[in-house]
């Protein structure tokens, strides 16, 4: 199962620019791992030991995986991962 | 042989039914189906018509009545000052094909004098109505939406990257109070994206660069202006007497506080953010159901992954597209009109080019709007977002 992950600008110098990379899995947590292996980091900055962390969200599709199955969230298809951090700046 | 004008009268009399005040006068109270048409001159109409009547002067009868009341059968009572050029005009109407049509007997200036409802319609000056002729002319906005703007009290925190636009498009659009506040003061790195300061004004307090800019741009708007820092021990006092906020201010402990007082005082807020060359807007309206942002982002970033503008950059453009969304949304909110980003966050990326709308709801379990809120009051809002 690949999913394209879309990367926010905040996260992108973990991914040496790319706005969207592809990953393996059949859940958000496994692409989460596949994530952490390629761009050492990038996990501690989605989750923490409670889950996602309280100030970035995951959407799979245009729905927060809060509200579907959390990190085990199943993949299904040509599935998308967006990273919506908070941001403040105006 | 020519026919007289009495004649001409006479004839539409014959032809259309007349129906007496008194019978207006019940029907609206029973708030019976009725379409009441005003064929008075605009000059006329202004002191007040009868309640709910469509104004159409008789000018423009047969050009404007197809838009006005598209349905021929339509119930129609026609009325004027005295009753003779609404049955002219009520005449028209049944040419026309309309086939429900009466005339008032005799018409305003009675109803007026026996004391009946009236309601005195928006009135826009002649300066205005020229303004606002692109207004005017959306059905969506009218006479009526455009008097609403002009009525309207919003207020912008932050005139900064996102304010600077939101304003400068709410006070062209004609809302009539605007609410401006910020400490700040105009600095040259400012200019790259806060279109509604300028060079001759570095220096100056933001708030009153503001006000000048949009003095000049039109005179109809008063700035309250607010030159001071949002903080908890005068937000009541800010936000009071305002219909909406636009959220365009630079940092996370203001965010929150914005929330918290918006869910407290029943304020919807149109929140807008950006960093580099992402944006993010959508409208909170807890009040009518909708999330609010702790429902989206419960906590803030330590600040140590929340780099501001001015340490990551911004590209100057992208406040202008975001604050002018929020501008967009705040007057469809004033306007009644169309669906509000309640409940939904579109995110812009100007790199891709790519505008992206995702779902939100409202989290039962939130501390401040949710099901038994543990927020009741102010914070320390830096504490909160570890800024000290």
């Amino acid at each position: 199962m690949t999913t394209t992950v879309r990367v926010p600008t905040a996260l992108r110098s973990l991914t040496g620019g790319a706005d969207e990379v592809l990953c393996a899995g059949e859940t958000v947590r496994e692409v989460l791992g596949e994530l952490e292996r390629r761009f050492p980091g990038m996990r501690a900055r989605l989750v923490d030991d409670k889950g996602v962390r309280r100030f970035v969200n995951l959407y799979v599709g245009d729905e927060d995986i809060r509200f579907l199955g959390g990190l085990d969230t199943r993949l299904d298809g040509a599935a998308v991962i967006s990273i919506v951090p908070a941001v403040a700046g105006g | 042989m020519p026919t007289t004008s009495a004649e001409l009268v006479a004839a539409a009399r014959r032809e259309v039914p007349s129906v007496s005040l008194e019978e207006v006068r019940r029907r609206l109270d029973a708030r019976a189906p009725m379409v009441l048409l005003d064929v008075r001159e605009k000059d006329e109409t202004r002191a007040g018509v009868i309640p709910g009547a469509i104004v159409l002067a008789r000018g423009l009868l047969e050009l404007s009545i197809e838009q006005k009341v598209p349905d021929r059968a339509a119930p129609i009572v026609v009325y004027c000052a005295g009753g003779v050029r609404s049955a002219l005009a009520a005449k028209t109407l049944v040419d026309l094909g309309y086939t429900s049509v009466e005339s008032a007997d005799p018409g305003f200036v009675r109803w007026k004098a026996l004391g009946f409802p009236i309601e005195v319609p928006p009135h826009l000056t002649d300066a205005q109505r020229e303004r606002y002729s692109r207004h005017l002319l959306l059905p969506e906005v009218g006479e009526a939406g455009q008097a609403k703007l002009l009525a309207s009290k919003v207020l912008v925190l932050g005139v900064g990257g996102l304010g600077s636009p939101a304003a400068l498009y709410l006070a062209a659009a004609g809302v009539g109070t605007l609410g401006l506040a910020d400490a700040d003061v105009v600095e040259a790195s400012n200019l790259q994206r806060q279109v509604l300061h300028a060079t001759s004004r570095l220096g100056r307090l933001k708030v009153e660069s503001a006000a000048h800019a949009i003095r000049d741009l039109n005179p109809d708007v008063r700035v309250v202006p607010f030159a001071e820092r949002v903080d908890a021990s005068n937000v009541d006092r800010i936000f009071e007497g305002f219909d909406v906020v636009v959220d365009g201010c630079d940092n996370f402990p203001t965010r929150y506080l914005v929330n918290d007082a918006s869910v407290f005082l029943k304020k919807p807020v149109v929140h807008g953010s950006i960093f580099r060359f992402e944006g993010q807007v959508t409208t909170f309206s807890p009040a009518t159901g909708g999330p609010c942002y702790r429902c989206l982002y419960p906590e803030p970033p330590p600040p140590e992954l929340a780099p501001s503008c001015q340490e990551a950059g911004v590209l100057g453009i992208l406040p202008g597209v975001i604050g002018v969304l929020q501008a967009t949304e705040v007057v469809k909110l004033l306007l009644g009109r169309g669906a509000p980003l309640v409940g939904r966050l579109l995110t812009y990326d100007s790199l891709r080019m790519k505008f992206t709308e995702l779902r939100l709801r409202r989290d039962e379990a939130c501390p401040v709007c949710g099901v038994s809120p543990t927020i009741t009051g102010y914070l320390d809002y830096e504490g909160f977002c570890g800024s000290r």
